[in-house]
């Protein structure tokens, strides 16, 4: 059972008369349950990956199958409902919205599903719930500023978590934290994998990066390598 | 639940108005000022309409005013006068004017007349004891003050048998009265006026000045007035006038200076006036030393200025309001500039293009339409604000001026009136700029491309 596959994909832009080839042909299955880190040099074509897996643009050619859509088929409107129902994200700079309080922040992408936008009752519970599971459930009425760099994180990771999606894409999650942080971010995320969620995170930290079950390296627009070294997973 | 919608989405628009509170403030004002110049303005001309209609009103809607007029100097010589010099005898004094056969005529032939009053009037100098006015001597009938809407403050007003017996009695209006008689009840006492004396049987009630008719002496100030019988103003001052003008003499013979027709129907009015146009006109040939005045034409009249008043004002009023929304499309673009990654972030949670726009919009149109409703509020304090201008233009324009212009005298009388239908199309006005306006911003940030968006700094 895949949660999303990629087949063939690639993605060329246009700057000016030069076509830079930034995915050349990627192929690659991840499991319900994975938790993969994507690796590489800056240039390598991982953030043009990221934002294809995030359903924020549209492959070139080859197919993006997440949970049995063809992301690369779809209209604007379409790929904004994919990224709400089937995708949380985790920025590296947080991203939270900063005139909104915790509780508002995580609630966000409830207002824009596209059956049912109420927020009633059981929505707040849910998202009180969230607060609670990343250690938060006292500070729902601070804004982002008032957080430390960590609790933002958390605040974001639950926000990605409202929706209940099919994957989780984390894009350097511990990129602005400091290593004692970076540890309780990376626990709570392997936690999550741990209770089934799909992760997948790019990184171009080792440390942070053995802590996935396997990594991906990509070079040149192409996966150069993958392995599963290190993972500190409890089967071990 | 759409309603539930709606309420979050307003206050989360609020909330990022909130962010940056002395610049939403700052681009309100906009339509702040905008809105309340809108009900201001309107109000204003609201009250000088309705000034307007009252005075036109007291004139009677169901009257038609006849006047006479004097003819300009080349028709007058046409007419057989020559102002020659006083002391050669045989020279001719120029006649003109209503005619009492005209009133006869009017009277008898035209049948849809249910009322008529005559009048004549010239301006002369009063006297009691060592106190001399220049007042408004009026010659009439008992009819007068019924048709000219004016109230007894004590004593009676001319009578039948005053009439009939050419008494020599007068009643005076508030401000005669009051300057002949600052210590003295009037009643009862003696006035001289030229070379004749009158006895005192009443006094007006003071009253508010009515529009100036044409070829009326003065604009309908009937303070200033004495109201003597008219046929003891033909026996003891006569048809003909001599007045003394800086050293000249001039003279004149007017028989009537004004008939009031009363008609039992507004819908008569017009019909009569007509008749009365085209009984006159036999008379009178082409000599145009008449004027006929139909308040209820003026009522239309000051109907159609009423309107184009409002189209005019309110249009420099939509002019502010045009640069306070030219202001919010403005701060909304650098708004929408400012917040790239909030938008960049929001797509990636799933906001589609049209919640994007729904967003912007919404807090355009906050922001805009509670511009509107402190606008209301501070246009609703017009006439507050009218009181103060009032005193300032009293104490420094009008002040020492002997002479109060017809002008400053109605500014001073006016009192602005709220339309109350300006508040609700204000606040439609301003929501309605905040659509117009908001609606390219607010499709500029939907628009922006959300990966790159994200990456904004």
């Amino acid at each position: 059972m895949h949660a999303a596959r990629l087949i063939d994909l690639t993605k060329f832009y246009h700057l000016g008369d030069n076509i830079v080839r930034a995915l050349r042909g990627v192929s690659a299955d991840f499991p319900v349950g994975d938790f993969v880190a994507i690796m590489g040099a800056s240039g390598s074509g991982k953030s043009t990956l990221l934002n294809l897996l995030g359903a924020l643009d549209r492959p070139t050619s080859g197919h993006y199958v997440l949970s049995g859509y063809d992301v690369g088929k779809l209209n604007d409107d379409e790929l904004s409902e994919i990224r709400n129902r089937l995708i949380g994200f985790i920025f590296q700079s947080y991203n939270l919205i900063p005139q909104y309080t915790v509780l508002e922040n995580i609630q966000v992408p409830l207002h824009y599903r596209c059956d049912r936008r109420t927020i009633g009752p059981a929505e707040v519970n849910r998202c009180l719930d969230l607060a609670g599971k990343v250690g938060l459930s006292d500070r729902l009425d601070h804004r982002p500023f008032q957080l430390s760099g960590g609790q933002q994180q958390r605040v974001a990771i639950a926000r990605a978590l409202i929706n209940d999606p099919e994957i989780i894409l984390a894009d350097e999650p511990t990129g602005n934290l400091d290593s004692v942080t970076e540890k309780e971010i990376m626990d709570l995320l392997t936690g999550l994998n741990r209770e089934g969620r799909t992760i997948i995170m790019v990184t171009h930290e080792t440390s942070v990066a053995k802590r996935a079950r396997h990594q991906i390296v990509m070079k040149d627009g192409l996966i150069a390598s993958e392995g599963m070294f290190n993972h500190d997973t409890e089967t071990k | 639940m759409p309603f539930a919608n709606t309420l979050r989405t307003i206050r989360l628009a609020l909330k990022s108005l909130m962010l940056h509170k002395l610049r939403s403030g700052l681009t309100m004002l906009g339509i702040v000022f905008g809105v309340f110049s809108v009900i201001a303005m309107l109000a204003i001309g609201e009250g000088a309409s309705a000034q307007a209609q009252q005075q036109v009103l007291a004139l009677g809607a169901t009257n038609i005013i006849v006047v006479t007029v004097k003819p300009p100097a080349d028709s007058q010589q046409s007419a057989g006068g020559g102002s020659s010099r006083g002391g050669s005898r045989g020279f001719s004094v120029p006649q003109y004017g209503l005619l009492r056969a005209d009133y006869d005529l009017m009277t008898k032939t035209i049948p849809t007349i249910t009322g008529a009053v005559r009048m004549r009037e010239i301006v002369s100098e009063a006297r009691y004891l060592q106190r001399i006015l220049n007042v408004r001597l009026v010659g009439s009938t008992t009819e007068y003050m019924e048709m000219n809407h004016l109230q007894l403050l004590q004593g009676r007003f001319l009578s039948d048998e005053d009439e009939t017996d050419m008494t020599n009695v007068a009643v005076l209006g508030a401000e005669t009265a009051a300057t002949l008689f600052p210590f003295e009840d009037p009643l009862g006492q003696t006035i001289q006026i030229r070379t004749h004396r009158y006895k005192v049987v009443g006094v007006m009630r003071s009253r508010t000045a009515s529009a100036a008719i044409g070829g009326s002496l003065s604009g309908q100030d009937f303070n200033k007035d004495i109201y003597i019988p008219l046929s003891t103003f033909r026996v003891r001052i006569g048809d003909v006038v001599f007045t003394r003008l800086s050293g000249t003499f001039m003279s004149e013979e007017v028989q009537l200076n004004q008939i009031t027709l009363k008609v039992k129907d507004r819908s008569d009015v017009v019909p009569t006036s007509e008749v009365v146009r085209e009984s006159l006109r036999r008379t009178h040939g082409t000599k145009a030393d008449y004027d006929i005045i139909v308040p209820l034409e003026l009522l239309k009249q000051a109907d159609q200025i009423k309107q184009i008043f409002n189209i005019v004002l309110g249009s420099i009023a939509a002019i502010s309001l045009l640069v306070g929304g030219i202001g919010i499309m403005n701060i909304m673009l650098a708004t929408v500039t400012e917040r790239t990654r909030e938008i960049g972030i929001r797509r990636a949670l799933g906001a589609r293009q049209r919640d994007i726009i729904e967003q912007f919009l919404t807090e355009t149109i906050v922001l805009s339409g509670s511009g509107g409703l402190i606008g209301i509020l501070l246009g609703l304090m017009t006439p507050l604000a009218f009181q103060g201008i009032k005193s300032v233009v009293q104490n420094f324009i009008l002040e020492g001026a002997s002479e109060v212009s017809q002008m400053g005298k109605m500014f001073t009388e006016m009192e602005p009136r709220i339309a109350w239908w300006s508040l609700p199309v204000a606040f439609g006005i301003s929501v309605g700029i905040g659509i117009i306006f908001g609606i390219y911003p607010a499709q500029a940030a939907a628009k922006l491309d959300p990966i790159e968006a994200l990456r904004h700094e």
